[in-house]
């Protein structure tokens, strides 16, 4: 790998006897979609958490653009420029669509009179940009919580852009989401990477997304690193096709 | 900030009776100055526990402490003997200050008073909030409890005996309008700071924090810095109020300056009443409130808390949203709550469903 912007070099994280994590080692260029897939419980999840900062790994380094990030919290990850999504989604639920975008703005380099910021020209106008990009603009108005699933998952979707990210990590962006969507959400995340210069990294369990998507893939099984390649080379893999049909 | 018609027109009635309402009833001028006071006691409670989801009920902590202070920032700064010689005294020195002293006295005092609670309320931030739902409410009524049990203890400002405040250099009708017009003031900046505020930044971050604060820590929200924030402000203008109330009432112990069983929790319930997690709702639950409080205390003595818990059990069981989350329920469109049909389809003509 040539650049990486994310460097996993042997993370093991455990939950009491449970190893979720052992001696995961991992790369995502900059620039690139990377994909991670697994079966149910394999520690895909996991090794996002440990990334983004939700929990202290055991061991192993994790790098983000050369900078060491395995000791430093959620915030302060996130305002590095590295931010995830939720399987669960999770958004402002009692705010209107505009008012979740615009809190989303980034908060690196944040002064104290930023926070007091008015919310009208700029923030808004990219805000509403991003709402029709993903195809909410119509509903902008309307309280997020009130949204169809898979219309609050777009709206997580668009948050994280306004953010402006150097990474973003989604986990499963497509679940629970109707097959004639999927078309656009994976076009979209296609021209996040490629317009917005975004360098993405998801977890799918939807075979067909990923395959299309993304130009490297890991395979997880029962906490390991299975195996990793192009999609092409992937499929052709008689470990990770165990893994998939029942070898765990 | 802009204004719809509507809003021109509630603040120009408020600010009518604001006006005229002690000149019309003069009989009426402190009990509409308290009015005034349950308006800023709930619209800054709101803020913390209506819109960042923080449900405190230890809020009148600082309108006590707010109250000391300016007790001995207006006693000890223009009494020569000090402080403690007034106190020991058990009200028994009715020092003469002059306007100029007493006026001096009180403005500092009032301004103190914020400034304390506020320095109080950041203290209180660095080991409270790790506590989140029930555990912050108890530990916030918690610290209530502790801190007016530390004061009764400090004999510099009369222990648990109280304390005497200053009498005032003027007539009982001045009184009235002059500590009348000091609560409708400070209500008027406590209003029109949160309505800014509410319209900033700061607003949708302290909503994001209390719709789901793990997810905006995970943006990269600062949370701990707008927590911090959001308890501050109400900090300062529960101190400063406290510090009016005490001046008000004339004499302060640990029951006038730490109601934690009324006007500690009367605040909760008229931002709940109201609306909570609104600009307006606290205002229009602590109007109602206060009528209906006045109104039973007169006509209906001995019957004055049934009634009040009445109102608190049927805001709880049916209207849990409050007034104006019930009207925001039932007329969505009139708080701009709508699909826009301008635009049917986006850039790429399709809708998200």
């Amino acid at each position: 790998m040539s650049d990486p912007i994310i460097k996993v070099e042997s993370v093991s994280k455990s939950y009491g006897g449970v190893k979720a994590n052992v001696d995961i080692t991992m790369g995502v260029e900059r620039g690139s979609i990377t994909g991670i897939i697994g079966p149910n419980g394999c520690g895909k999840t996991t090794l996002f958490n440990s990334i983004v900062g939700y929990h202290p790994i055991d061991s192993g380094s994790i790098q983000f653009d050369g900078q060491e990030i395995s000791h430093l919290l959620v915030g302060d990850i996130a305002r590095l420029g590295m931010l995830r999504t939720f399987q669960q989604t999770r958004i402002y639920g009692k705010m209107n669509c505009v008012d979740n975008m615009q809190i989303s703005v980034s908060h690196r380099g944040d002064s104290k009179s930023s926070m007091f910021a008015s919310r009208k020209g700029e923030i808004k106008d990219r805000a509403e940009h991003l709402l029709e990009f993903v195809g909410l603009y119509s509903k902008r108005n309307l309280i997020s919580g009130d949204l169809s699933f898979g219309q609050q998952k777009l709206l997580e979707f668009a948050m994280a852009l306004m953010n402006e990210p150097k990474v973003l990590l989604l986990d499963e962006p497509t679940a629970g989401i109707n097959p004639t969507l999927i078309n656009g959400l994976i076009d979209r995340l296609r021209r996040a990477n490629e317009e917005l210069g975004i360098t993405l990294c998801v977890i799918e369990h939807n075979m067909r997304v990923i395959m299309n998507l993304a130009s490297h893939i890991y395979c997880l099984a029962n906490g390991h690193m299975l195996a990793d390649g192009t999609p092409e080379e992937l499929q052709n893999d008689q470990r990770v096709i165990d893994a998939y049909l029942g070898g765990h | 900030m802009s204004m719809t018609r509507d809003t021109k027109v509630t603040y120009g009635l408020l600010a009518l009776f604001g006006i005229f309402g002690p000149i019309l009833f003069p009989d009426y001028t402190l009990s509409i100055a308290y009015l005034w006071m349950m308006v800023l006691m709930a619209s800054t409670w709101d803020t913390l526990g209506g819109q960042m989801g923080y449900n405190s009920l230890g809020n009148i902590t600082f309108f006590g402490v707010g109250m000391y202070v300016s007790a001995i920032v207006q006693v000890s700064f223009f009494y020569e003997g000090g402080g403690a010689e007034y106190t020991s005294a058990m009200g028994s020195i009715k020092p003469e200050f002059t306007q100029a002293e007493y006026f001096w006295g009180l403005g500092l005092g009032i301004l103190a008073a914020g400034v304390v609670g506020l320095v109080l309320s950041v203290i209180f931030s660095s080991f409270m909030f790790g506590l989140r739902g029930p555990y912050f409410a108890i530990g916030s009524l918690g610290l209530a409890i502790a801190v007016a049990e530390v004061t009764i203890t400090i004999d510099y400002v009369g222990g648990a005996s109280g304390i005497s405040m200053p009498l005032f250099p003027g007539d009982i009708e001045f009184r009235s309008t002059f500590f009348y017009i000091l609560c409708f003031v400070l209500t008027i900046i406590s209003h029109f700071l949160l309505r800014w505020l509410y319209s900033t930044q700061f607003g949708l971050a302290i909503n994001a924090i209390r719709d789901d604060e793990d997810k905006a820590e995970a943006m990269g929200i600062p949370t701990l810095a707008y927590k911090r924030i959001g308890w501050a402000i109400p900090a300062f203008f529960m101190g400063c109020i406290g510090a009016v109330a005490g001046n008000m009432a004339g004499f302060i112990d640990k029951e006038v300056a730490y109601p934690i069983p009324t006007f500690g929790i009367f605040m909760v319930a008229m931002a709940l009443l109201g609306g909570k997690g609104t600009l307006w709702g606290p205002v229009l639950g602590a109007i109602i409130f206060h009528v209906i409080k006045e109104a039973t205390w007169t006509y209906l003595l001995n019957l004055q808390w049934v009634a009040l818990g009445l109102i608190l059990i049927i805001n709880i069981v049916y209207f849990q949203q409050g007034i104006m989350g019930w009207l925001q329920a039932k007329y969505p469109e009139r708080f701009g709550i709508v699909v826009d049909t301008s635009t049917v389809t986006d850039a790429d003509g399709k809708e998200a469903t």
